[in-house]
């Protein structure tokens, strides 16, 4: 078994998703591919040799040499305000991967999907939605994102588009758009009901969020091995 | 040396030294599993030993509570690159456990309530490496953090250290668990950053 090499990346292009996120697409000239909610791992190094890593979940599907990184600024973090603040168009990092085999999604799989992902936790299963998209998928998709606020969302007009087979609720948990018909709070079992047991589900999010999702799902009926999850605490970055 | 990254200076923080390549320091536990937290009654919770020849050695949570426990101070590395310096836990040491056990086999799996497995030598769960663990920082150990039991291997990355620990399965032949078929390493040694097949 080979190891996963660290290769250049180069980042040819910047999204800016919010006030305190934005989407890198890189360039990675040998790029092996990779699946819908696998992730990465990113290395910067500095002049005089200290270097760090970070996993960071990839955004959008495979595409040749590219490779999207969605990457939220964590307050007092060491990498994400170089991401954010510091890399310009041009400059190199260092990526290896694709990682992680269990929090996937493959096109060829026509069985429903419940996505629930609550802040950044969206990136991997914007990647599931985008590749759906790619492949031409019929597979029923439900997508719930949980964030604070109505300006925290990622992704905003391309998911205001509306795609056949794709049904989008947000969730409010501080502050909602003026007029909305859930008060601001954090996800309930009434939020989930209503989805097939027989779905694939994916959660992803911060621990207390997955926690709180998954509960849910297993007290409305889900089976535990069809509910994968993903988890980050607020730390690092 | 990596292609340096322009404009990037790093923070060095106060003993970074002491942590395995690739890993930063974090203060805070964070979680992280492939898929819902089970919840185990302690009168229903069990703990086995099965060997290559067919023995099984149980354990009841009264069981578990009557034997000799420790109170190690470890190191935590999780393979998403953080670590978590001198971390109190309280346990049974699995040398108690496997006294009266009787094997020749090389290899284990331990498997977990909800269906996780993790595969390790048998060597690095003995002469005090390895402890089923119930209480951390004094506190009973949360179902989010593998309560009520969880081995700790902290010598090794922390998906080895099975949340929600049911047994440990002896046997002749290595049988790769649940991340190790996933594309993580085999046998998992933060100092030699063996992260992922092949590392």
């Amino acid at each position: 078994m080979r190891r996963l090499p660290w290769r250049a990346a180069k980042l040819t292009g910047i999204r800016q998703e919010t006030a305190t996120a934005r989407t890198l697409v890189f360039t990675i000239p040998g790029w092996p591919g990779h699946l819908a909610g696998q992730h990465v791992d990113v290395r910067l190094t500095a002049p005089d040799g200290y270097s760090t890593e970070r996993s960071y979940s990839v955004a959008a599907p495979e595409r040749g040499d590219r490779v999207e990184l969605t990457v939220e600024l964590v307050e007092d973090g060491e990498v994400s305000p170089y991401l954010l603040e510091v890399l310009e168009v041009g400059d190199e990092v260092e990526i290896r991967g694709p990682v992680g085999g269990w929090f996937v999604w493959r096109p060829e799989r026509a069985t429903p999907v419940l996505l629930v992902g609550g802040g950044s936790g969206v990136v991997p299963l914007m990647a599931m939605i985008r590749a759906r998209r790619a492949a031409g998928s019929s597979a029923p998709f439900r997508l719930i994102y949980s964030v604070r606020e109505p300006d925290q969302r990622f992704y905003l007009d391309e998911l205001a588009d509306p795609q056949p087979g794709l049904d989008i609720t947000y969730i409010f948990t501080r502050k909602t758009p003026d007029g909305w018909d859930r008060a601001p709070g954090r996800i309930t079992a009434a939020d989930l009901d209503g989805v097939s047991p027989g779905t694939d589900s994916y959660v992803c999010g911060p621990t207390g969020f997955v926690e709180a999702a998954a509960d849910h799902l297993i007290a409305l009926g889900h089976a535990p091995d069809r509910i994968r999850t993903e988890r980050f605490g607020p730390t690092g970055g | 040396m990596g292609i340096v990254s322009r404009g990037f200076f790093g923070r060095r923080r106060e003993g970074d030294a002491e942590l395995p390549p690739g890993q930063y320091l974090t203060h805070d536990f964070p979680v992280l599993s492939a898929g819902p937290t089970p919840r185990i009654g302690l009168d229903r919770w069990e703990f086995t030993i099965d060997t290559e020849t067919g023995e099984t050695h149980r354990w009841s949570w009264a069981d578990l509570m009557k034997l000799p426990s420790e109170t190690p101070t470890v190191d935590l590395h999780c393979v998403t690159k953080w670590s978590k310096l001198g971390t109190d836990w309280q346990g049974v040491s699995l040398d108690v456990l496997f006294e009266d056990v009787e094997t020749s086999a090389e290899y284990a799996l331990a498997y977990s309530y909800g269906g996780y497995t993790t595969n390790l030598p048998l060597e690095d769960l003995l002469d005090g490496k390895a402890w089923i663990t119930y209480k951390f920082d004094g506190e009973d150990l949360t179902p989010p953090h593998g309560g009520p039991a969880r081995l700790l291997v902290p010598h090794l990355y922390l998906w080895k250290s099975a949340k929600w620990v049911r047994g440990i399965r002896l046997m002749n032949e290595d049988w790769p668990g649940f991340w190790e078929t996933a594309g993580y390493h085999n046998y998992g040694d933060p100092w030699r950053e063996q992260r992922y097949q092949g590392d």
